[in-house]
């Protein structure tokens, strides 16, 4: 497996995108991604350019840092992952003793010159700083390490869900999970942290989920129920998604998002606008480009070259697909509604970037090669 | 256990071991995303339809277009029932800047009252913006003018017109047209119990009483959609789809709005009722009832001050002509007669003895001829012409009150003449079966003697007396009394350019036909030996033309030539040998007048009936009689410019 590092290789030249260390089908994959979002978001803002012109300079931003991050070996996050998931943790202490108040959630730390989000930093460092701990021993972990990390991944879990965000603590279990699951844990003792987390949901239910939390819940399970209250996002996105047919009605002609029937169009429920306007064929074609982009992300994880990478790799792409998953599940009526956004295609900042980074972390496993001896 | 340090990983192992877990992964990734596919694909597969049709129900509203309310002519063209528009002022909110200062300047144009600014303003608050919210709900022409000229400062403010029934002439016609009036929560229960709420999704008025109740279904026309496309804000974007609503029919009537002025003029300050009715057909021409009122005051809601007004002593809100109901008095005898000759029991040549009073084989009481005196020897003719009251007190004891509640019934006593209003009282039709049914008592032969005169149980309205004598001047032959004339349809196009080469047919320029109402015939009546009806019209011809006989004075010098009977009825039972002092006695004890006419003699073209109630001084022949001579007078006056209307075609034919 490492005949592609010989001598022969090195000898290679090296092409622009190798010196960029730019994966260039990663890149590929999510600008094309990033092109059907902003058809999108111009037809679900009601063809405002503005505010397709403030989502390109998103990207632009997204890009850059992805571009910045590719260039740092991952040595140097191996190094400071956990100086920084230790910040991180005492950042989000931080945010429930005086977090600023957002839409009934406190998400944000005001550090006077900016606002921030904690909770985005642990997206990357939580995966980071479990792969840093098991890569440290023999592959399959041992039952007591595997435990270990576990419990380090529900402590900001933890912390985020009470702000509360369940969609982020969401995503931060599971990239922490990822890695342990893909460091061989051991299929009993999944089965046994299943078991454990069903007999959590109760608790989770009953002392540590808002009331606004339990009625989305509710909601997800009979939206009809109450369709001008609360089940009404749901009803008129899925009416949305099934009136758009298999050829949808046509970019800028989806009657539920143009006439403003759909809510959160061009954030949460930007999906639902894609399938009314570009139908069953649509939703094929968006979900083959994450496909390609999860099979690009696990591809340079299995060729990454040490422990740390590939569990890093996997981990930060396997999260990406739950964004997606969870997003189009949601909109499409599949799972409650979390608030998690469309990766690279809903409107809006903090995340996208997050997930920018994420991609230029994979980048940077994918092109800083080192020799093996 | 070895120690990490000095331990050589085994990496590929390791990597085996990742390699495995992630391809388990991909498989979950692919088995994530076929459930999202297979999610999606049952949505917008499977259930597009459904999803199809409630994505249209969103955006697509129907907005029902309310149909115009069919026009009411009388029989000579004038119309009696139109649609006039109203005038009401609204804003649109979203398009003032500033409402205060728009109410201020609005003010200062027109008077704006605190409580309709009040109104404004609490609507605004519960309304969309965009949404005209009204002001002043009906303008004055004189408003709406000073309004147009400043129209264009205000922007927002928009005049609305809608239209409203108006009934132009008044009082005049409201016991016949009746009115249309604001649908209330009993009309929409029964809207709905007829199927027909979505014809009146947009309808504000519905006929209420006359006419326009009996008609409504013709009048009303068929209700339009405007398909739009709306926001979830219910902006209307734009309309997809018209469909016109068809209008009401427009109707003529047989009603003659001349004889109506004329009628009303000769009962004004008496309470009373004129029906006249072309015998020829059974079409009303004349149906007025006084006291009357406005049916306009019914359309925009009435007051309740004005509704009080409307429950004095005089009663305008009753429809005397068909719904009063008066003993027929001496009005009856001609049938009476007839009903004698047909049983037999007397005959044209018959002679009676009449002492001035008639008494029963074994009975003490008297019943009284108003000649104290007596008429001496008298005939079937002579007494009808002079009204003797003993031969037909005679006369109704032999027939028999079995016989004569029989005959009667064939004239259509005691039961509503079937005209096309629902205002009808059936009066009453007294008979053995009757008065045991209503008092529990036997019928006594004083009772019989009674009905002779057409006094006693007997009551009828003035409507059912004109019928009567229609059904006598045809000779048995019965038309249900009807208003309606013929129903205007709308022509189709190509017919249209049809007509209008054919420049001889005045009527066929028109854009439409009229086509007439079929005339319902009842069976008829059938007499013995149908010479009899000839002797009775011939005695009421002389109770016109002879000096002595009551109807005399009311027709002396009339230019055609007609026939009649009067009736002065009895409105409280007198004891024996008292005197009738009518100053004496209440006013509303005093005696109705009733007179019943036709002309011409030959072939007969106007049936009037007469009931003035509670007459000072005189009977039937001077109070009512006159009133029946200046309908006729009027009917031949104007008997050219009539003549154009034919009779209706007889629905048995």
């Amino acid at each position: 497996m490492n005949m592609r590092y010989t001598g022969k290789d090195q000898a290679k030249k090296r092409t622009l995108l190798e010196i960029l260390h730019i994966d260039w089908p990663l890149l590929l994959s999510l600008l094309l991604l990033m092109t059907v979002g902003l058809f999108v978001i111009y037809s679900a803002g009601g063809q405002d350019m503005a505010l397709v012109t403030r989502q390109v300079v998103r990207l632009g931003i997204g890009l850059a840092v992805m571009f910045v991050v590719a260039q740092i070996p991952p040595s140097f996050y191996q190094r400071w992952a956990v100086i920084v998931f230790l910040i991180g943790l005492l950042m989000l202490l931080a945010v429930l003793l005086f977090g600023h108040v957002g839409k009934g959630a406190q998400r944000w730390l005001d550090l006077g010159f900016m606002k921030f989000q904690p909770s985005e930093i642990m997206k990357l460092f939580m995966p980071m700083t479990i792969a840093w701990y098991i890569s440290q021993y023999d592959l399959p972990s041992k039952t007591k390490h595997v435990i270990i990390a576990f419990a380090i991944v529900m402590l900001p879990t933890l912390m985020i869900a009470k702000q509360p965000d369940l969609g982020t603590s969401l995503l931060i279990a599971s990239s922490g999970i990822f890695v342990l699951f893909l460091s061989g844990a051991s299929w009993r003792l999944i089965g046994i942290s299943f078991g454990m987390v069903s007999a959590f949901l109760p608790i989770l239910w009953m002392f540590l989920m808002r009331d606004y939390q339990k009625q989305r819940v509710l909601t997800f399970l009979n939206p009809e129920e109450d369709p001008l209250g609360t089940g009404y996002h749901i009803i008129q996105s899925k009416i949305a998604i099934g009136s758009g047919g298999v050829n949808g009605k046509g970019w800028l002609q989806g009657t539920q998002s143009q006439l403003e029937f759909l809510p959160e169009r061009h954030t949460d429920f930007i999906f639902a606008v894609f399938s009314e306007e570009f139908g069953l064929m649509g939703v094929l074609g968006l979900l083959l480009i994450y496909l390609l982009i999860v099979m690009r992300g696990l591809w340079i994880a299995v060729k990454a070259q040490d422990a740390f990478t590939k569990l890093l790799a996997g981990s930060l792409t396997l999260t990406f697909f739950v964004y997606v998953f969870v997003n189009i599940g949601m909109v499409s009526g599949l799972l409650p509604v979390v608030g998690v956004p469309l990766p690279l295609v809903s409107y809006g900042g903090t995340s996208m970037v997050t997930l920018m980074a994420s991609f230029g972390v994979l980048m940077a496993i994918s092109t800083h090669r080192r020799l093996l001896t | 256990m070895v120690k990490k340090r000095v331990s050589i990983r085994n990496h590929s192992a390791e990597a085996n071991l990742f390699a495995r877990r992630t391809f388990i992964t991909f498989i979950g990734v692919v088995v994530m995303i076929l459930i999202l596919f297979n999610n999606i694909y049952e949505l917008e597969v499977n259930s597009f339809e459904k999803y199809t049709t409630r994505s249209n129900k969103n955006r697509i509203k129907v907005l029902p277009v309310v149909p115009n309310r069919g026009l009411i002519y009388d029989r000579n063209g004038v119309l009696l029932a139109e649609n006039k528009p109203v005038y009401s002022l609204a804003i649109i909110p979203e398009q003032v800047d500033n409402i205060e200062e728009t109410l201020q300047e609005l003010g200062e144009i027109i008077a704006i009252r605190d409580e309709q600014k009040q109104e404004f303003l609490k609507d605004m608050r519960g309304t969309r913006r965009f949404k005209p919210i009204e002001l002043i709900s009906r303008l004055s022409d004189q408003q709406v003018a000073k309004i147009s000229v400043s129209l264009h400062k205000f922007p927002g403010v928009t005049i609305d017109a809608r239209l409203k029934r108006y009934y132009p002439f008044g009082d005049l016609t409201t016991h016949s047209l009746g009115y249309v009036a604001k649908i209330n929560r009993n009309d929409l229960i029964k809207i709905d119990q007829e199927g027909k709420s979505e014809n009146y999704k947009a309808t504000r008025d519905i006929g209420k009483l006359g006419l326009e109740k009996y008609y409504e279904d013709l009048l009303h026309g068929t209700i339009g959609h405007q398909e739009v496309e709306v926001n979830n804000q219910g902006r209307i974007l734009r309309t997809l789809s018209y469909t016109p609503p068809v209008p009401g029919k427009d109707i003529t009537l047989t009603l003659d709005i001349e004889l109506q002025m004329i009628a009303k003029r000769a009962l004004v300050g008496r309470r009373g009722a004129v029906v006249a009715i072309d015998p020829r057909d059974g079409g009303v021409l004349a149906l007025y009832s006084n006291p009357s009122y406005d049916g306009n005051l019914f359309v925009h809601g009435i007051s309740s001050k004005n509704y009080k007004k409307l429950q004095n002593k005089n009663r305008p809100l009753i429809n005397r002509a068909t719904k009063g109901t008066y003993p027929p008095a001496s009005t009856i005898k001609p049938l009476l007669g007839l009903a004698g000759l047909d049983a037999n029991v007397t005959t044209p040549e018959a002679k009676l003895w009449d002492p001035g009073f008639f008494k029963l084989k074994d009975g003490k009481r008297k019943y009284r001829d108003h000649l104290k005196w007596g008429h001496g020897w008298v005939r079937l003719e002579e007494a009808i012409m002079r009204s003797c009251n003993t031969y037909f007190y005679d006369l109704a004891y032999k027939v028999g009150i079995d016989n004569i509640s029989e005959k009667m019934a064939g004239f259509g006593f005691g039961e509503s003449t079937g005209i096309d209003i629902h205002e009808e009282s059936s009066g009453v039709l007294p008979s053995r079966g009757w008065k045991r049914a209503r008092y529990n008592q036997p019928w006594y032969h004083g009772d019989t003697v009674n009905i002779g005169i057409g006094q006693g149980f007997w009551t009828v309205t003035p409507l059912q007396l004109a019928q009567a004598t229609s059904i006598l001047v045809n000779k048995g032959t019965v038309f249900e009394p009807h208003f309606l004339y013929a129903t205007h349809e709308q022509k189709s196009d190509d017919l249209l350019a049809e007509v209008s080469n054919e420049e001889d047919n005045v009527q066929d320029n028109q854009p439409y036909t009229l086509v007439p109402y079929e005339v319902n015939e009842k069976p008829p009546l059938q007499l013995k030996n149908s010479k009899h009806w000839d002797t009775i019209l011939k005695a009421m011809h002389r109770t016109v033309k002879h000096p002595s006989g009551t109807g005399f004075g009311a027709f002396k010098g009339s230019s055609y030539d007609a026939a009649g009977k009067s009736g002065t009825g009895e409105v409280v039972g007198r004891a024996q040998d008292t005197d009738y002092d009518a100053t004496k006695i209440s006013e509303s004890n005093r005696d109705n007048a009733m007179f019943i006419a036709f002309a011409p003699f030959e072939n007969p073209e106007i049936v009037v009936a007469v009931a003035i109630e509670n007459v000072a001084v005189g009977g039937g022949g001077s109070n009512a009689g006159p009133v029946a001579r200046q309908i006729m007078d009027q009917y031949f006056a104007n008997k050219t410019y009539l003549s154009k209307k034919q009779p209706l075609i007889k629905k048995s034919q």
